[in-house]
């Protein structure tokens, strides 16, 4: 009689599928890779005269904006979580994996297998970016590797959110129709300026709500501050909320989309 | 020349049609703009506060402009994706069979961006006049303004067609987008250039969409700069690119 593999192998059979459908398609994931690049290249340098403002908290704009690719990126993760999962939705391959005795928690957390690879690459490709172009650490070494997890914890989060998206359109186009509103939420933040510097009360409002603003935050608290508990708390909780909550609602949006099936 | 334009009417009209009726058209040429208006000129309007940042009318004004430059080149870029979805449904294989005289055609879906663009750019001037943009130019330089964007979107909408007819599929999207996008935002977008440091400066001072950005804020701000050169830019531009457009077409009248 053989053994029922454990939820941990059931996950990893499942996430080396998904990471290597997106190893697959590396050549699709290079322009979402490379685009925050693109704008960090053109903005940190376009954006340099902002150090001159009364208050910023920083001489290098490039130290302040290195935390923009993190995030953007990792709402490129999201799509593409999303876009593969409602793929796998499309073509019917979630509900012939529903007829096997994997758990469905194995089946959502595997599918996120690839998005948290994705997360590792891009963290690493931004901060040796950062580097390249006179980013330093006011943290230290340690503080290096701690902005590695947090942006990994803030890519995995994501995808949660672009698995749940999947699970509630099960369509690629709508997923794809979902990215602009991302966007929005990464330029009403505190992207381009520290919030006490906005100056349209409004948008200061916006930003001080956007949660986006305190992942941002925390990231670069770790290169231009040194190590600030708080904002560093408060990115990791924000993380560690939306994959829960995303999860959570996946988990209930799985089991109705395979009792339609 | 009766044929010619015929096919530009019926292909004109065709595209704006689609663009009107379908919202999934429209909509994200309307929001991306309106999105930078507000992410920057409401965003990063402290930047005016940089020493030597010198612009009478403001900092939404001054954002407005690039605003109103990018929405007309997004007018035409947006127009070749239609072109690229035209050839993946068949739609376009049709047409080269059904049109007496096939440069019409890309006459055709020229105007359908300009028609576009005008209804994008009025819903951009509208938000820019309610969040607060200052007219200091007179009629004749809004109609420069004006002037400027109609070239802009005409050879955007050139390169945009020509690109998606070499390639007939929309995965040639990024390609459409990507090097448009990126002239955009190597002009003086946030500050002037004389603000503009390193590499950025030194790219920005010989892009040519720097000249139409500085033009129209002159023209914004009643005090005009750089208006001819931009005239004659955009337009070595449009026939440069017409004739990239052609060879295009030429490319999909081969592939049959």
């Amino acid at each position: 009689m053989t053994r029922e593999p454990s939820l941990i192998e059931q996950v990893a059979a499942v996430a080396r599928r998904s990471a290597l459908g997106m190893y697959r398609q590396r050549a699709l994931l290079f322009f979402p890779m490379v685009f925050p690049l693109i704008l960090f290249a053109i903005n940190g340098s376009a954006l340099s005269s902002a150090t001159e403002i009364h208050g910023f908290p920083t001489h290098d704009y490039r130290a302040f904006l290195i935390a923009m690719p993190f995030v953007q990126g990792a709402m490129f993760v999201s799509i593409s979580t999303g876009t593969n999962l409602a793929r796998d939705i499309e073509t019917g391959f979630l509900n012939r994996l529903a007829l096997t005795p994997l758990r469905s928690e194995a089946m959502l957390l595997g599918q996120l297998g690839g998005a948290f690879v994705l997360g590792c690459v891009q963290a690493v490709v931004y901060l040796l970016v950062g580097f390249a172009t006179g980013v330093s650490f006011a943290s230290g070494v340690g503080g290096v590797f701690v902005l590695l997890a947090l942006s990994i914890a803030i890519s995995f989060a994501f995808a949660s959110l672009g698995g749940l998206l999947a699970l509630r359109l099960g369509s690629g186009e709508a997923i794809q129709g979902i990215f602009p509103l991302l966007f929005v939420t990464l330029f009403l933040s505190s992207s381009s300026l520290p919030r006490n510097l906005i100056k349209a009360a409004w948008f200061r409002e916006v930003a001080t709500y956007n949660p986006v603003s305190y992942l941002l935050e925390g990231l670069r608290s770790l290169v231009i501050a040194g190590w600030n508990a708080q904002a560093l708390e408060l990115a990791f909780g924000f993380a560690l909320v939306l994959a829960l909550v995303s999860l959570g609602l996946s988990g209930t949006a799985m089991k109705s989309r395979l009792a339609r099936a | 020349m009766r044929r010619f334009f015929d096919v530009a009417h019926a292909v004109a009209w065709r595209s704006i049609h689609n663009t009107v009726v379908n919202p999934a058209i429209i909509v994200p040429s309307i929001v991306f703009p309106l999105f930078f208006l507000v992410a920057f000129a409401g965003g990063l309007s402290r930047i005016s506060d940089v020493p030597n940042f010198h612009y009478k009318p403001g900092y939404t004004s001054f954002q407005f402009v690039f605003v109103f430059v990018q929405s007309a080149a997004f007018g035409g870029v947006f127009t070749g994706f239609a072109v690229a979805r035209d050839f993946e449904s068949g739609f376009a294989r049709r047409l080269l069979l059904g049109a007496p005289r096939r440069s019409g055609i890309i006459a055709g879906y020229a105007a359908g961006a300009l028609m576009r663009w005008l209804i994008v750019v009025t819903v951009v001037t509208i938000a820019g006049l309610i969040a607060g943009m200052n007219v200091y130019g007179n009629g004749i330089d809004l109609f420069g303004l004006f002037g400027l964007g109609l070239g802009m979107n005409f050879a955007a909408a050139l390169w945009a067609v020509g690109i998606a007819m070499f390639l007939r599929t929309e995965q040639a999207g990024p390609l459409i987008q990507m090097p448009v996008f990126v002239a955009l935002f190597l002009a003086p977008v946030y500050v002037p250039l004389s603000l503009l440091t390193g590499w950025v400066h030194a790219v920005s001072r010989v892009n040519p969409i720097t000249a139409v950005i500085e033009a129209g804020r002159g023209l914004l701000a009643g005090s005009p700069v750089k208006v001819a050169l931009s005239f004659a830019l955009l337009a070595a531009a449009a026939a440069l690119l017409a004739l990239f457009a052609r060879r295009g077409l030429a490319s999909a009248e081969r592939a049959g």
